[in-house]
């Protein structure tokens, strides 16, 4: 055997290349069927951080198509009601520098609000029920129209075509049970709130949080 | 003696309970006003029974429970409502809530109430009932309705009488055993017994209540209940810790005791209950500990539900400057109330009035060091550190997977930590937080989901519209073509193929029709046995309607009769109509053109009708084009189409009318069949009564004046909706109402 | 008096952090002692110039940083660092090698990575081992024990110390040059046994002077140990950390130690006593290793962590180039600290299995 080799080295030398190359070649192949990645769904996880407001703020025709235009290359900071928050997650999943929300698109805003009929002021045109994305607002022509609180998303599309301006952005109010506790203040916040005399300034956000 | 396990962490805070045991259980006067918040407990509100100005007896119920998880209240004292309105409740965050305000009237009348001398005559079920309805919640902790645990479905093998009182200060249930052993121990008899006679029944107590265990042990001779003392541990009173000493077993994760065939009820409970059911008296007060340095007289009280804290701090020498904040609850887990005036719940169990020597404010926190001491008192094993660090940067992630909600609050790493980290409002505030992202996470999907329904809808709808337009491209392609083949023979302008493209698309429908047909000859078969199917059907529903005509008895009324009457009539009807359509069913190798016979001699009528609004629309279609039309020859083509369309419709029209007699109201009669069954029926009725030709008339007077009334309404329906149908509605109510005129003049002559 | 609103529990221990990092300053004390007796006044005068250092730096970290200055300050964090350094640093080192070794352990290891609580390493160890490298010559020059110095020479007292100590000082006052430490060094027990060659163990006992008026492991060195083995089991009674970490590291070096004696041949890397007893063994146990911001946080962590630093300790003292690994043997586990984190997490009640830090989904509601 080691003889034949030796007087062949050239066809030994192939053979043995070819016998590797079929080894590995079938190894990948199976790590290929073994371990397959599913698809490519980063779209659906932009998508799932997006608030779903479906406003059209960003300039899209809704969440989802914001998030196609994000996996295809477009700027992560045209939604306002996701704020810096949903700017953020996105950055974390594209492992991108998180940039601050592009105020030309509309602003922040800390409270949830929900749209409100004037029902008395209702024409009963359904202007409004086709300008919602979400279904969420019920009536028919020549009848009064409402707004169903718990799937309106806020995204205030409603407002504009409205003829008789008589739909209102209200903000949610907050019972006992949206309670919740807030995080204690920072010892800085503390002596500060203890010594009001004393000037101290807090660099909480590029000093503590970096590490 | 029997072994207990040890606590995992905890620790021992100065115990500060002797203070309030010096004196036995005390009353107080009664306060001014009761202020009863309607929900104190987790789950639903209860509804409310009663308004203000009512005038309430003691023990009423003021508001019943609604819903699996939710716990009525009663009446504390008799006396007047004055209003129900938002006040402060004891809640972390001092908001308002619904509360019944009872001004006492000082007579403490009873509602009428009795008790059960045997809880062995009832069922567990009724009793269960009295519980749920005497308003009773865990007076231990959380307030979770006690009848929801105790109606357990696994079996229960272990019942666990929680009478540890771990957090220091508190003595509310040290002495209740000590003053009422008694009641206790039938209270945990009827527990027992509800729970099918669990085979161990422990009483869980910590060392430092000797007095409580030597009194309770004295009362449980000769009974199956085991009473075991543990060394004193804070917090050994948490409901998984104590299940843990004295079992050894741990409740899973996400479960209940009960999962684990253990119940577990505080003492204090316990004897709520045995008050309910052995005496008929409703939770409406508890034993609270008032104490602390700022109190110059530290005391048990029996209080009542709805007592303003400043009532029981006022007969106790509440020295205000001294106290720094006031707790409800214990110095572990109480919760600081911002205003004394807040009521006395049903979970009250201590006011704690500190001097700031006992409990000083806390000062800022200093940076973690990590040291550990709070992992090393953590009772749930977690690690308050880590926890703290990711709770800092809101890493909610890390949090869930250090399984932060396994966290118990029950404070011993804050309490522990040298840097005075307030963790247990780091882990609060997280524990929110997250269940808030996690409720916006489920309304967001829900908007992705109703959006995307909606544009699907949207697409669908788009899509449907879409084929509307290629099919009528198409049908307008082929009239096109075929216009082309004729134009040679019958020199057609261009401008008629419009109305024959229109024509094409009737052909279109015909064809269609005609598929249908074709498709139902194909099993003839088995059409002809459903045709048979239905005239039996239809025999044997004949006859029943039969049959209930001759059981109504002489002393039916007439409106009966003539009911079912009608009803006969219409199943004879349908009988008929079977019968016919069975005739036209093909036979097994059927005649197409017989096919065709039989179903205009099934229903001539339907046909003619629908053959009528047909050439109907096709003539309003052709004549808005006449007038649209600006060139003249396109106009002419288009006024012969008209006037052959026409004709047809006059053909249908006399055809219609020269159908059977009754057709003649055919309109009228298809749109309203049951009105002419009534009719008919009623003058059948009239015939049987051998009415006078008078009375048959204005018979038939007021039922055409019915049916009238009846095809006008429809007239307007059709008119405000745009029908095709006007016309021939139109036609049928000036016939009805000729028919009517001739018929009141018949009987005005009569008369 | 308005009443507060604030979180439970409302009770609380009365040990603040200040009163942990004084208790471990408490118990450096014995190992002070001892070393000062058997090594002359250089520890202290490290100590003293490493805690100044400290308290400047903090304090103009802390007003860089434009925080409160002496409400961090009062948490005496820096000072144990110094106080750490200034033990583990050899006696009669010329001024700047502690002024150095503290500036960075206080400004680049603690403070440039967020101040107490962030650090990921341990500061004192991170300047131990910035002169260590730097300085090479400085710090292994340790003076000999105080029972060894020949009869011509005596023992330098606090003034002839601090002439060492402060050369400038001293030529500024005196105009003389002062006497250098060379005069005092010699080989430490971990040195001599790092370059033994052909003796047997026994034989080195009996001829060395070191070991033959020692007991186990070098006169004066076993004793240092002795008394930071006394401060650490006082910690350890004051509940200030756990036993985990130390003991681990402890045993495991012993069992490396008993594994590689060797029955006390020529290339004997020493006895389980001479590696408990020399070096900076006890001192590293009990004060090093159980600083909890850079160990391990769980029980089971730091036992992993502990066992791990023995067994470096070891490698490092025997077939690395430095005689003693105390340091460089802490600093690389507390790389490996959060990795040992991640998957040493306690069992928590009600689950059947800990779980992974970085697990992902949760396993239930």
């Amino acid at each position: 055997m080691f003889e034949l080799i030796a007087q062949h080295p050239i066809p030994a030398a192939l053979v043995a290349l070819g016998g590797l190359a079929i080894i590995f070649g079938a190894v990948l192949g199976f790590a290929a069927i073994k371990f397959k990645v599913e698809g490519d769904p980063i779209v659906e996880q932009i998508d799932s951080l997006l608030p779903q407001t479906q406003c059209g703020q960003c300039g899209y025709p809704g969440c989802r198509p914001y998030a196609e235009a994000i996996a295809n290359g477009d700027t992560i900071n045209k939604c306002p009601p996701g704020g810096q928050t949903t700017i953020n997650a996105i950055a974390d999943l594209l492992d991108v520098e998180a940039p601050t929300l592009d105020e030309e698109h509309g602003e922040e805003s800390d409270t949830r609000t929900v749209a409100y009929i004037r029902e008395d002021e209702c024409i009963g045109c359904t202007k409004c029920i086709q300008a919602c994305p979400v279904d969420a607002i019920l009536g028919a022509a020549k009848q009064m129209h409402t707004v169903i609180v718990s799937e309106c998303t806020g995204c205030d599309l409603c407002l504009e075509p409205c003829p008789v301006d008589c739909i209102d952005m209200l903000p949610v109010e907050k019972g006992l049970a949206d309670w919740k506790w807030n995080l204690p203040p920072s010892a800085e916040e503390q002596i500060k709130a203890l010594r009001p005399g004393d000037i101290i300034a807090s660099d909480q956000d590029s000093g503590d949080q970096a590490a | 003696m029997r072994k207990v396990w040890d606590l995992i962490g905890g620790v021992h805070p100065p115990e500060n309970k002797h203070q309030s045991v010096q004196e036995s259980i005390g009353t107080l006067p009664l306060p001014e006003k009761l202020v009863i918040p309607l929900n104190q407990h987790i789950g639903a509100p209860p509804k409310l029974l009663v308004s203000a100005g009512d005038i309430v007896l003691k023990g009423q119920p003021l508001a019943e429970p609604k819903g699996m998880v939710s716990v009525g209240v009663h009446a504390p004292t008799s006396g007047q409502i004055s209003e129900i309105s938002d006040y402060p409740i004891p809640h972390p965050s001092g908001m308002s809530a619904r509360c019944v305000t009872l001004i006492p009237d000082g007579k403490d009348e009873w509602i009428e109430h009795k008790g059960t001398d045997n809880f062995r005559d009832k069922t567990p079920e009724e009793l269960l009932d009295i519980i749920r309805s005497s308003g009773i919640s865990g007076l231990g902790g959380a307030g979770f309705a006690s009848a929801v645990k105790l109606s357990t479905r696994q079996p229960i093998s272990t019942l666990i009488i929680n009478a540890t009182e771990c957090e220091p200060y508190i003595t509310a249930d040290d002495m209740l055993m000590q003053e009422r052993p008694e009641a206790i121990v039938e209270g945990i008899k009827i527990l027992s017994y509800i729970l099918g006679e669990p085979d161990e029944i422990l009483i869980g107590i910590e060392d430092n209540k000797p007095q409580a265990y030597e009194i309770l042990e004295s009362y449980l001779e000769g009974t199956n209940i085991e009473l075991v003392e543990f060394s004193t541990r804070y917090p050994s009173g948490g409901e998984k810790q104590l299940i843990q000493i004295l079992t050894g077993k741990e409740v899973p994760n996400g479960g209940l005791p009960a999962d684990i065939g253990i119940v577990c009820q505080n003492v204090g409970t316990t004897h709520a209950i045995q008050r309910a059911i052995v005496h008929g008296e409703p939770l409406f007060s508890r034993v609270t500990t008032v104490t602390g340095k700022a109190c110059s007289t530290n005391r048990n009280y029996q209080t009542l539900i709805g007592t303003p804290i400043s009532h029981l701090l006022e007969y106790n020498g509440f020295d205000q400057s001294q106290c720094s904040r006031l707790v409800m609850g214990g110095p572990m887990m109480g919760l600081t109330l911002e205003n004394p005036e807040i009521p006395v719940i049903k979970t009250t169990n201590c006011i704690l009035a500190p001097t700031e020597d006992e409990l000083p404010t806390p000062p800022p926190a200093q940076p973690c060091i990590r040291c550990g001491m709070c992992a090393e008192a953590c009772p749930a094993s977690l690690l308050p550190q880590q926890l703290f660090w990711y709770a800092q940067s809101q890493n909610y992630e890390r949090l869930e997977a250090h399984n932060l909600f396994d966290c118990i609050e029950c404070g011993a790493c804050s309490y522990v930590c040298p840097s005075n980290i307030p963790l247990v409002q780091y882990y609060r505030a997280s524990k929110g937080e997250i269940r808030k992202l996690a409720a916006e996470k489920v309304n967001a999907d829900r908007a992705r989901q109703r959006f995307e329904f909606q544009k699907a809808r949207k697409e669908k709808e788009e899509a449907a519209k879409a084929a509307k337009r290629e099919a009528r491209k198409k049908a307008a392609e082929q009239a096109r073509a075929k216009a082309a083949n004729t134009r040679t023979s019958t020199e057609v302008s261009p401008a008629a193929t419009g109305a024959t493209a229109k024509s094409s698309a009737a052909d279109d429908i015909i064809k269609a029709a005609m598929a249908r047909a074709e498709a139902k000859k194909a099993s003839p078969e088995e059409q002809r046995a459903k045709l048979e199917r239905g005239v039996v059907r239809a025999e044997s529903h004949l006859e029943t309607v039969e049959q209930r005509l001759q059981d109504l008895d002489s002393e039916a009324t007439d409106k009966q009769r003539e009911q079912a009457q009608a009803a006969i009539e219409d199943a004879r009807l349908r009988l008929e109509d079977a019968q016919s359509k069975l005739k036209a069913a093909p036979e097994p190798k059927p005649d197409k053109a017989k096919e065709v016979m039989a179903k205009v001699q099934a229903s001539p009528k339907e046909a003619l009708e629908k053959k009528i609004a047909t050439l109907k629309d096709r003539i309003n279609v052709t004549e808005e084009k006449i007038a649209e039309a600006e060139d003249d020859a396109l106009k002419a083509a288009l006024q012969k189409g008209l006037e052959k369309q026409q004709e047809k419709l006059r053909d249908a029209e006399q055809q219609l009318t020269e159908a059977p007699a009754e057709s003649t109201t055919a309109i009228s009669e298809t749109e309203d069949a049951a009105a002419t069954a009534i009719a008919k029926a009623q003058a059948k009725a009239a015939a049987q009564a051998s009415m006078s030709d008078e009375e048959k008339l204005r018979a038939n007077v007021t039922s055409l004046q019915t049916r009238l009334k009846k095809a006008q309404e429809r007239l307007i329906v059709a008119e405000e909706e745009g029908s095709n149908h006007i016309d021939a509605l139109r036609t049928g109510v000036e016939k009805l109402q000729a028919k009517l005129n001739s018929a009141e003049t018949e009987l005005s002559e009569l008369s | 008096m308005a009443l507060l609103k604030l979180t439970s529990p409302h009770a609380h221990t009365a040990q603040s952090t200040a009163d942990v990092m004084k208790l471990v300053l408490l118990a450096t004390i014995p190992g002070l002692v001892a070393l000062t007796v058997f090594f002359g006044w250089g520890t202290i005068i490290n100590v003293f110039i490493a805690a100044a250092v400290a308290l400047i730096c903090e304090a103009s970290v802390m007003g860089l940083r434009k925080r409160p200055v002496m409400f961090y300050l009062k948490d005496n964090s820096a000072l144990v660092t110094a106080v750490l350094l200034g033990l583990a640093l050899p006696p009669l080192a010329p001024w700047w090698i502690p002024v150095v070794g503290t500036f960075f352990a206080i400004v680049i290891a603690k403070h440039l990575y967020g101040g107490l609580g962030y650090n990921p390493f341990n500061p004192a160890m991170v300047g131990y081992v910035v002169l260590l490298i730097s300085f090479p010559v400085q710090m292994t020059a340790w003076p000999a024990p105080a029972p060894l110095y020949p009869a011509e020479i005596d023992v330098p007292g606090l003034w002839q110390s601090l002439q060492i100590v402060l050369p400038f000082f001293n030529e500024a006052l005196t105009g003389t040059v002062s006497g250098s430490i060379d005069a005092y060094t010699a080989a430490t027990p971990l040195d001599t046994f790092k370059h033994n060659t052909g003796l047997l163990v026994e034989q080195l006992y009996k001829k060395d002077p070191l070991f033959n008026q020692g007991s186990w492991a070098g006169i004066g060195w076993e004793w240092a140990n002795f008394a930071f083995l006394a401060g650490g089991c006082f910690l350890l009674y004051r509940r200030v950390f756990t036993w985990h970490a130390p003991v681990a590291m402890l045993v495991s070096l012993t069992l490396c130690a008993a594994l590689f004696y060797d029955g006390g041949s020529s290339s004997s890397h020493g006895s389980p006593l001479l590696h408990l007893l020399s070096g900076g063994t006890m001192l590293g146990a009990f004060f090093i290793v159980t600083d909890p911001v850079t160990s391990a946080t769980s029980n089971k962590g730091r036992l992993i962590y502990g066992a791990l630093i023995g067994i470096l300790i070891f490698i490092i003292r025997s077939w690395g180039s430095y005689p003693d690994a105390v340091a460089f043997a802490v600093l690389l586990m507390n790389f490996a600290a959060p990795l040992i984190d991640n998957y040493t997490l306690p069992r928590t009640y009600g689950h059947k299995k800990s779980r992974k830090a970085t697990e992902k989904k949760d396993e239930g509601p």
